[in-house]
Formats: C-alpha cells, structure tokens, sequence
C-alpha cells in the first residue's frame, strides 16, 4: 500500500516502513539502544532527503526511549539528578546542532556533513566495540577470567569544581564534565538523528564511572528528554519532521523492540557487542561508500521557495 | 483493467466534447482578428485534486479549429501545440566534484522562478511546426522556455549553461519537464485532443495552458485555458501546520511519540 508521505515529498510503501521500524526495533530491543543510528541510513538509502530522515527520526527515537526510560523507573534505575544535569548541557548542544543543521543546509553541504558524521563517529566506534568484544571473546576461550574494569582514581576533570553528589549513583564529581558530556550527545543527536545511547554508556561508565545498575535508565532518560526538544526545534526552525513517517517507524519500533529484548537475553554479552560492532562498521562503510565513489549523478536539485 | 480504464477515459472525453461543442459559442477566445480561422480549446477538469495515493494521473485538453466558410481552404495541415506551464519556484542546482577523494557540492545556480512543471504537447516535431526563429520569439519548446539565473545580483539567461541542462534533464527524469511531438492527436482534420499526463509528484498551484495553432510554419490562432491542482486531506492538513504552525507541530509530534511510547509500556509491561 503506497501512502505519501507529506513533508519528505515522496510516495512509499506502508509496508516496507512498517517492516523497517520492526527490524531497527528488534535490534534496539536486543542491545537496548535507541537505534537512530540504523534507522535515519536506512531511510537516506530508500530516497528521503537526508535532513527529513534526521528531523523525524528524532521523533522515532523519542518515542523508543520513553517506553525504555518507563520501565527502567518502575525498577528505580535512574539517576534524576546525573540525568537532569545531563540534559541540561544536552538541551545546549541540542539548540547548537539545530544552529548548525540549519546554516549547513543553506550552504548545500548538509548531506555531506551528516554522511561525514556518520562515517566518522561509526567506524571509530564500530572498530573499538569489535577490538574490546574480539578480545574478551578470546579471553574465555582460552580460560581466563574476564577482566573487570576496577574504578581506578579518580579522573583529574571529576575534580573540578561545581561539584555535585549524584546519590543514586553513588558518586561525587564536578557538573562541568557532566554538562560537556550532555553538550556533546544532544549536538550529535540533532545533526545524525541519533539518541547517542551507544555512545553515552561507554561514556558514563568509563568517564565518570557509573555504575551499571543506573546507566542504562539514566542514559534512556536523557535520549528521551534530548530527542523530544530535537523534534520540537527542528519542527519548529528548519519544518523537517514528517509526522506520518515518525508514527509508521515508531508503530514499528516499540512492538520489535519487544521481540529483541527477549532474542538479547539469550545471547552472551560479548557477542552481542561483536554483532552489534560490526553492524555499526558495516554502516559506516556504506555511507564511506557513498561519499567515495563517483555519484551516479553529479547534479542535483533543490526548491529554495516558492514564487508568491 | 487497463482497457477498462481507457473505455471510462474515453466516455469522460465523449461527454466533454459534447459539451465542448455546444459550449464552443459562448466560451470560445478567438485569435487575432485577421486571422480566418478561429480556435477554441477546453480542459476536461478545471480542478484537480490530490489525495495522498495519488500515484499520477491525466488531464484532457480538446479543442476545435472553426474555419470562416467564405474563405478558400487553406493546402497545408494545421499544427497545435499545447505550452502547459505550472506554478513558479525558484531552484537550486548543484553540482559534485571530487574533493580530497570525497564528492562535495561544490558549485551551484539558483534559477530564478522557472516552471516547476513544463509540458509541450505538439502535433509534429516542433521544427517542422515552425522556424527557429519563429520558435525562439515565441518560446515554443523547453529549449526556447527562458530559465533567468541569477547572476551575482542580476538575472539573466546563460547559454550553453552546463546547470541549464542538468536542471532540465533532472525535471525531464521527474516527469515534471515534457516535450512530445506527438502529444496533440487529429480526430478529425478540425478537431483535436491532448493528453496532459500530471505525475504523482506534480507541484499544487495555478497552471495555464497555452494553445496556438500553427500553418504553415506561421501562428494564426492562439486560446489559452487554466487549471488548478489542489492537495486534500490530511496530508495537505500536515503541511500547512509544518509550515505555518511549526513549533505547535513539534510539540504536538512529540506528545504523539511520548504518547506512542507509553501505550508501548503498558502494552508489553512484564513486572
């Protein structure tokens, strides 16, 4: 069944969104990530403007991480404090892509920042969940115990001062680590449609050291609190975000998300970060691809307005 | 199916022609004075809307060549061709080149309101209709449309423009750029019908259509017409509050995701 989407300007089939939003679902589902990432690559691939893609998924990923950061209240695995201080460096940096989202596409070089973004920030991150996974996954065959990342000292940039106790956590660090970390993950959010869930946890265990019990719900609620104020300012500046796309993949996304959480649980961690590393690398790869080989067309058109 | 299609077509043209012909006293626009012929031209629709499965459709344009009877016949054939042109846009053209082994925009044109939908329907070759220079003063033919750039801060026509022709070719690929020499069909020597195809991405707005009757290699009767094509429904609702209610649209998607995320919730609550 074709339906037109209104703001990407383009007829597409219900089903194959539909079936789309199932399989990043289940994905996200199964390694309790927003899925952004996957979703806005898939549909630059099908033919949406990549700046509609990036605006209305935001929107999908709003969606997915409040049913995520729901349940993760209900079992009291948030840290309010640590999240509301996340945000409030994200909801900056959330303001500062949009700038910038805005001023790149006047200049016609959006597509390319976005797809360098992707290429970037995936291929570093891809290899490095690989490399980690690859070696722990050596590691238990050959017998020896997995090596646990013992908090050492305390990092030189927690010692700053506005220092603030985040009970739930369990820590006591400066804000202005806290704040660049929120300031980074809500720019990249509002420029590569990403929640930054599968940056943020590396980043608040290993950085400001998080324990486990807090980080996923704590980084839940801040993809949520970030990719709501996304759809709204890029709504509201750039009128971007195509309503009936963002409700077809998010339709779709909380039902897989279900199916993959439970495919998740049965498989080991660190085969679930090897899977998960090479996905984010074969990502990467594809878009690397796009930016280096030679365009089937090398001209393109874009409306500016139109006449009264 | 197709067949039946073409059958219901060619009933909606029968009633049209009928009312073409009783009509054609009264609505008829005459061309220049001089002139021994006169030509009158009507659409099938003078409304066309868009629903959001529309996947492309086609508008009919009939039209008759009355000939004052005291003047001799004329030996050659006559020729039409049908200009239709849709709302007004101003686009962008960009072009990649490589830049440290990456493909980057690296040049662009804006064209400063070019046709955002342009069909030449013609009964034969446009050359064999007219003369160039007859066809370049009056604009007959995507290669004669003027498509003004703009310059700095002039406007003006480039020839030979690279951006001119890709412009063209990307719009001729989108359906939105036509030009058939054989679009305009005689029924009868006098009486003639066009086919004007609109694709599932045509542009909403006002379109004029321009009819000029053509012998040998000279215009003697020109008429023109018009039509609207009109976005309806729900999906044209959610454009129009994207763009005139932005920030009351973000906010009520993102209360649309919140809500989607609670039903998720509760839906597949597991504790």
């Amino acid at each position: 069944m074709q339906i037109f989407l209104p703001i990407a300007d383009i007829p597409v089939n219900v089903f194959l969104l539909f079936a789309m939003g199932l399989a990043v679902g289940f994905i996200s589902g199964m390694f309790g990530i927003g899925g952004g990432f996957l979703m806005t690559p898939l549909l630059i691939f099908i033919g949406v403007q990549p700046a509609v893609a990036v605006a209305s998924v935001t929107t999908h990923v709003a969606a997915s991480s409040f049913s995520g950061a729901i349940a993760y209240w209900r079992r009291n695995a948030i840290d309010v404090t640590l999240a509301l201080t996340l945000l409030a460096g994200g909801i900056v940096g959330t303001a500062g892509g949009v700038a910038l989202f805005t001023w790149l596409r006047a200049l016609d070089q959006l597509d390319l920042m976005i797809g360098l973004s992707y290429v970037t920030l995936l291929s570093i991150v891809g290899v490095l969940m690989v490399g980690e996974s690859a070696r722990a996954i050596i590691r238990s065959r050959m017998g020896k115990p997995a090596v646990l990342r013992r908090p050492g000292s305390h990092a030189w940039f927690l010692g700053l001062p506005l220092k603030l106790r985040f009970k739930r956590s369990k820590i006591y660090a400066s804000a202005i680590p806290v704040l660049a970390i929120g300031f980074i993950i809500g720019f990249l959010g509002a420029i590569m449609g990403i929640g930054g869930g599968f940056l943020l946890v590396p980043m608040l265990i290993y950085l400001l050291r998080v324990p486990t019990a807090t980080v996923i719900g704590t980084s839940m609620v801040l993809t949520f609190l970030t990719m709501v104020s996304a759809t709204v300012l890029h709504a509201a500046t750039n009128h971007l975000v195509d309503a009936v796309l963002a409700l077809i993949l998010m339709v779709g996304g909380v039902i897989g998300a279900q199916f993959g959480a439970h495919a998740g649980a049965r498989i080991r961690g660190e085969w679930l970060r090897l899977l998960l590393g090479l996905l984010v690398l074969a990502v990467g790869l594809r878009f690397a691809g796009q930016l280096v080989l030679r365009p089937e067309d090398l001209y393109s058109i874009r409306l500016i307005g139109g006449a009264p | 199916m197709n067949r039946a299609k073409n059958r219901a077509k060619n009933r909606v043209t029968d009633y049209a022609l009928t009312a073409l012909l009783v009509g054609a006293g009264f609505f008829g626009n005459a061309g220049p004075a001089a002139a021994a012929e006169r030509l009158i031209a009507s659409l099938t629709n003078h409304r066309v809307m868009i629903t959001s499965n529309y996947t492309g459709g086609e508008l009919v344009l009939f039209g008759s060549i009355e000939r004052e009877t005291a003047r001799p016949a004329r030996d050659g054939p006559y020729d039409i061709v049908a200009t239709v042109i849709g709302p007004r846009e101003t686009l962008r053209t960009r072009r990649k080149q490589r830049v440290l082994g990456i493909w980057v925009n690296t040049e662009a044109r804006t064209f400063v309101d070019p046709p955002s939908y342009l069909a030449v329907l013609a009964s034969r070759p446009l050359d064999a209709i007219a003369s160039a220079d007859n066809r370049r003063r009056l604009r007959l033919g995507i290669a004669d449309t003027p498509l003004p750039e703009l310059i700095h801060n002039d406007i003006g026509e480039v020839s030979n423009d690279p951006f001119r022709a890709a412009l063209v070719r990307l719009m001729r690929e989108r359906g939105l750029y036509s030009e058939e020499p054989n679009g305009v069909t005689f029924l009868t020597p006098t009486l003639f019908r066009a086919a004007i195809s609109l694709p599932a991405l045509v542009p909403i707005g006002s379109y004029t259509v321009d009819v000029k009757l053509f012998a040998d290699g000279n215009l003697i009767a020109h008429t023109d017409s018009a039509f609207e094509i009109v976005k309806v429904g729900f999906e044209q609702f959610v454009v129009n509050a994207a763009r005139d209610h932005g920030l009351l649209y973000g906010l009520v998607t993102a209360l649309m995701a919140l809500f989607t995320g609670w039903i998720a919730s509760v839906a597949f609550r597991r504790d």
